[in-house]
């Protein structure tokens, strides 16, 4: 349990770090005001619509295989950890469901989710 | 001596909290702060010597001198560096989306810090000794996906956007071969403990066990941590800065610093799980392990800045290619490889 609690004074640690930098920044840095200093950093000719759109979805096909893997290599792990108890049915085992892994990257793959179109 | 300094310091520490009569509760925690201090500290002055040794050994492999003027070698400049951007005006952009514009660049030192407290970097010499270390170092690093994209779409800014995107499908592609690479490493070592793997290596490296491991995950951190070739989130021929183009002053010093850091992270955990972590090769055990530690990092440091000057940025649709047409089923393989090796001749 400590050891968590360890982690966590960590984790924090991160994020007080960030606080505290721009804190000390935020009291010493000069502050001058100029309308063209807010505006977005783009080329500098007059800005059109915002960015806030709706984007190609290649991104999503690659996210959403990433969630089957990553899934699925969850529960690689603790076979992995277990490797010499588990003996040969593990093995066995283990390869059969990577093998079905293998299959979908094979399906996915075929179905062109990794063509960059 | 100097093999247990650290150790006996802490040990020390300990010590003089049970002989003032204060609770071991409140000893453990303060002994985890303390920990925490020294370790932010070690990042800090890690991170300001990377980005003077980033110039410099980026300046050597263009035949240039680099910074030279501030101090000896332009050591100074390590000092010059830190005060600038500490007093340059953090603009608050009028058409970001606030929350999430303040918040990314206070996260984005979380993920690193947070994964630093499981590393051993000596014999007996890591912050918190966990069970499940590897997991949790997997899991940790999955966070900076976040941070990123926080950044990027918070900025509403159209290179902030793609850069966003583009991080999102890189860091996301490459933490596949990753995560598998590594189940090679754990089916050797039979532990997800950080000091445990770094134990079971004491007969040989995993770098000799576990090459092809090796290589794809020294591709696919280098690709995590941002790093050219696999700069694309940032490529400042393209995008200007990718995510990070709305912001300055500090905000932009925490994403610039991060970087250096998750570099660092990356490194410490190389030399963790392939190159034997603190152990000292050839049985020179005269050099204490912490400085073994130190040296085999800073040498894939190195190796990954010398990668920078050597290869081109390759594009979008390649990288996209190389992780899940040639890096998975390449790990997929290993498992399998791995596996029956270890069965059969039971290394």
């Amino acid at each position: 349990m400590i050891n968590w609690l360890g982690v966590l004074i960590f984790l924090l640690s991160g994020a007080a770090f960030g606080v505290i930098g721009i804190g000390i920044s935020y009291l010493i840095q000069p502050r001058t005001k100029n309308r063209y200093k807010l505006e977005v950093y783009e080329s500098g000719i007059p800005v059109k619509a915002s960015a806030w759109v709706r984007f190609r979805n290649q991104y999503f096909t690659y996210a959403l295989i990433f969630v089957i893997f990553d899934v699925e290599i969850l529960y690689l792990y603790p076979w992995a950890v277990s490797f010499v108890e588990l003996g040969l049915s593990g093995l066995i085992k283990m390869f059969i469901f990577i093998f079905i892994l293998v299959l979908g990257l094979w399906y996915a793959w075929k179905e062109g989710a990794f063509e960059w179109r | 001596m100097f093999e247990t300094i650290f150790v006996d310091a802490a040990n020390w520490l300990r010590n003089l909290l049970i002989s003032i009569n204060l609770s071991p509760f409140v000893v453990e925690v303060f002994l985890h702060v303390v920990k925490m201090v020294v370790i932010l500290v070690f990042v800090l002055l890690n991170v300001m010597w990377l980005v003077y040794m980033e110039r410099k050994v980026s300046a050597r492999f263009q035949c240039r001198v680099g910074p030279d003027r501030n101090g000896p070698y332009g050591l100074a400049q390590i000092f010059n560096d830190v005060a600038k951007l500490i007093s340059k005006e953090m603009i608050l952009p009028t058409h970001v989306n606030k929350k999430m514009y303040l918040l990314a660049p206070i996260l984005i030192f979380a993920p690193p810090m947070a994964i630093l407290a499981v590393t051993p970097m000596g014999e007996g010499m890591a912050a918190v000794d966990l069970n499940l270390g590897l997991y949790y170092f997997v899991a940790i690093a999955g966070i900076n996906t976040v941070v990123v994209w926080m950044a990027g779409w918070s900025s509403n800014n159209k290179y902030s956007l793609v850069g966003g995107m583009r991080a999102v499908a890189q860091m996301v592609s490459y933490e596949i071969p990753l995560l598998l690479a590594l189940v090679g490493v754990i089916v050797l070592t039979g532990t997800l403990n950080l000091n445990g793997i770094v134990d079971a290596q004491k007969s040989a490296w995993l770098i000799f066990t576990q090459p092809l491991a090796f290589f794809i995950y020294f591709i696919a951190a280098m690709a995590e941590a941002n790093r050219a070739p696999f700069d694309l989130v940032e490529g400042e021929s393209e995008i200007i800065s990718g995510p990070y183009t709305e912001y300055s002053g500090m905000g932009f010093a925490f994403f610039f610093l991060a970087e250096y850091a998750n570099l660092l992270v990356m490194a410490i955990m190389t030399t963790t799980l392939f190159l034997g972590g603190w152990l000292a090769p050839f049985g020179w055990t005269f050099i204490p392990s912490w400085l073994w530690f130190i040296i085999k990092v800073y040498f894939v440091i190195w190796v990954v800045m010398w990668m920078r000057w050597t290869f081109p940025r390759i594009r979008i649709d390649h990288l996209m290619n190389l992780a899940w047409k040639f890096l998975v089923p390449l790990a997929i393989a290993n498992i399998f490889v791995t596996g029956l090796a270890k069965y059969f001749i039971g290394i």
